[in-house]
């Protein structure tokens, strides 16, 4: 029988997920004017929100395996509010991107989306994850039935794909980026039935 | 002109830059009274990085005589605070404010810096006894940055070539080997491959003879009319105004006139991303990114961003380029 997490334990495991998302994400606005993020803060703003979106995304797939273990199938229904927090921070990464590091110049913008298969590779991150927050609209959710599930499978390519975005964007050192990858594995190994089914999906 | 004398950094930077570095600079020894005037920051000054002066406790430095250098009035000075709170000196980590956190405590007194190999009279120079001895000059110079961001920047320095020439090269001399201290006590990126971004130190750079004999190329002392501070390279580092930052070499404590050509760390990290040569060049791209334009860091806040061409040599051209001439310089980037 599955252990019970009482009403209000789960309304404030929410309420921490929201807090816990937007409180570094305030914490900038307090941060930046301080020079906590350097005398130039585009880059290593680029980076914490990167890093951000990725920590979000772990934690996203943390849950189930977690839910299971506990025996609190309750805790799942953080997963709608993680991925969304890191569909947020990942647009931010996105926009912080375009318009601070590019300054929304156009041309190089398309240019370097193409010509730089690293951030190709965060592009199509961030349009999956996009897709994926679409369709977590309740009655998308509703209207898309099975094929929903089938969607949402793609989380997996997502967390490969942002590892290697992680990876591929630095200039030097691979032992973090391989952590993280290293974690990601792990994270999909334990539940590679599940995997396999939703592979199985597409036959 | 050119004049003698301390040129007044306000005369050269925005007002509202100058008194925001008051705030700042605590640690440079200036009054509470300066900090107090600066906290009236304007909509426009939202987000405009002022690092906290209680965060960083910034190494004192010395305030230098030297030649004014002409105004150039087509180029805008970097603030101060940018240019000493966004480094790269991976000996103190790999983020961009990691060095100006842990570098202050660098030991940079007494400091000596030995040439040798290809001279006629080898020696060891006592580096503050040259801070304090050489006419210095004050250089503003364009940095191009090779993660294709800019700033521009008022070194003090003495020229490269007329310092090498102390030392009579011999003929055989065609290059110049470049080290940094190594001292991982005191350098945490050097004790930990994880903080110090995989690169096997010491740190080590490398010019043709040519380009260190070239009058742009300073052996840089000081900064913004002051001493060098840790994070910028303390006591003494390179400046190549035409070549990709990573060439210019900090807190340096050897040089060597070498026959054959050195290794230099990046292009020993990445040799398909950084060349030998490392002249900025906005025809060939840096694998992951367009080296046609860059991010110039100016005095504007974290929402008012520009982009500007790169240009051939970061604008030295017409100084340096005879010294490629016949070079495929798209082989030797």
């Amino acid at each position: 029988m599955p252990a019970t997490l009482h009403k209000p334990v789960a309304g404030a495991l929410h309420i921490a997920v929201h807090i816990g998302a937007l409180l570094p994400l305030v914490w900038l606005v307090y941060a930046i004017p301080r020079g906590a993020l350097g005398g130039d803060p585009v880059k290593e703003l680029i980076h914490y929100l990167g890093l951000g979106a990725l920590r979000l995304l772990l934690l996203t797939l943390l849950v189930s395996p977690l839910a299971r273990v506990l025996k609190m199938p309750r805790l799942n229904r953080l997963r709608r509010p993680l991925g969304l927090w890191c569909f947020a921070w990942a647009s931010v990464h996105f926009a912080t991107w375009l318009a601070l590091d590019l300054a929304f110049a156009w041309t190089l913008i398309g240019e370097e989306l193409v010509k730089r298969t690293y951030i190709l590779l965060g592009f199509s991150v961030w349009l999956i994850l996009a897709a994926l927050a679409i369709t977590s609209i309740p009655w998308l959710v509703r209207a898309l039935g099975r094929r929903w599930k089938q969607l949402h499978g793609l989380i997996y390519v997502v967390v490969i794909l942002g590892c290697i975005h992680f990876w591929w964007s630095q200039k030097s050192g691979w032992l973090e980026p391989a952590l993280y990858l290293a974690l990601a594995g792990l994270l999909l190994w334990l539940r590679r039935e599940k995997i396999r089914r939703w592979l199985g999906g597409f036959a | 002109m050119t004049r003698p004398g301390t040129l007044k950094e306000s005369q050269i930077t925005p007002e509202s830059v100058y008194l925001n570095r008051r705030l700042f600079l605590k640690g440079a020894g200036l009054g509470a009274g300066l900090m107090a005037m600066s906290t009236q920051a304007g909509l426009l000054d939202f987000l405009t990085p002022r690092s906290d002066p209680a965060t960083v406790d910034l190494a004192p430095r010395e305030t230098l005589a030297f030649k004014a250098a002409e105004p150039l009035p087509d180029l805008t000075l970097t603030p101060e605070l940018k240019a000493i709170s966004h480094n790269n000196f991976y000996e103190f980590g790999t983020g961009k404010t990691d060095p100006v956190e842990n570098s202050q405590g660098l030991r940079t007194q007494p400091w000596t810096l030995r040439v040798e190999g290809e001279v006629a009279r080898p020696a060891t120079v006592d580096v503050w006894e040259l801070i304090h001895t050489a006419a210095l000059e004050e250089r503003i110079y364009r940095m191009r940055c090779v993660e294709a961001w800019s700033m521009v920047i008022p070194w003090l320095g003495i020229e490269l070539g007329e310092f090498l020439r102390r030392f009579e090269p011999t003929s055989r001399a065609k290059y110049v080997a470049f080290e940094t201290l190594y001292d991982p006590e005191q350098m945490p990126g050097q004790k930990n491959r994880f903080i110090g971004g995989g690169i096997d130190y010491p740190y080590v750079e490398g010019l043709r003879m040519d380009e260190a004999m070239h009058p742009l190329t300073l052996l840089s002392l000081g900064m913004y009319g002051k001493t060098l501070p840790p994070q910028n390279g303390a006591p003494i580092r390179l400046v190549v105004p035409w070549k990709y930052g990573f060439k210019g070499i900090k807190s340096i404590v050897r040089i060597r006139l070498v026959e054959k050509m050195p290794p230099t760390s990046w292009n020993l990290l990445a040799p398909d991303e950084y060349g030998f040569f490392a002249n900025v060049n906005p025809e060939v791209d840096h694998p992951r990114w367009s080296q046609a334009s860059e991010r110039f860091i100016g005095p504007g806040g974290l929402l008012d961003q520009s982009r500007q061409p790169t240009l051939p040599f970061n604008g030295y051209g017409d100084q340096v380029a005879a010294l490629y001439s016949g070079m495929n310089l798209r082989r030797y980037f």
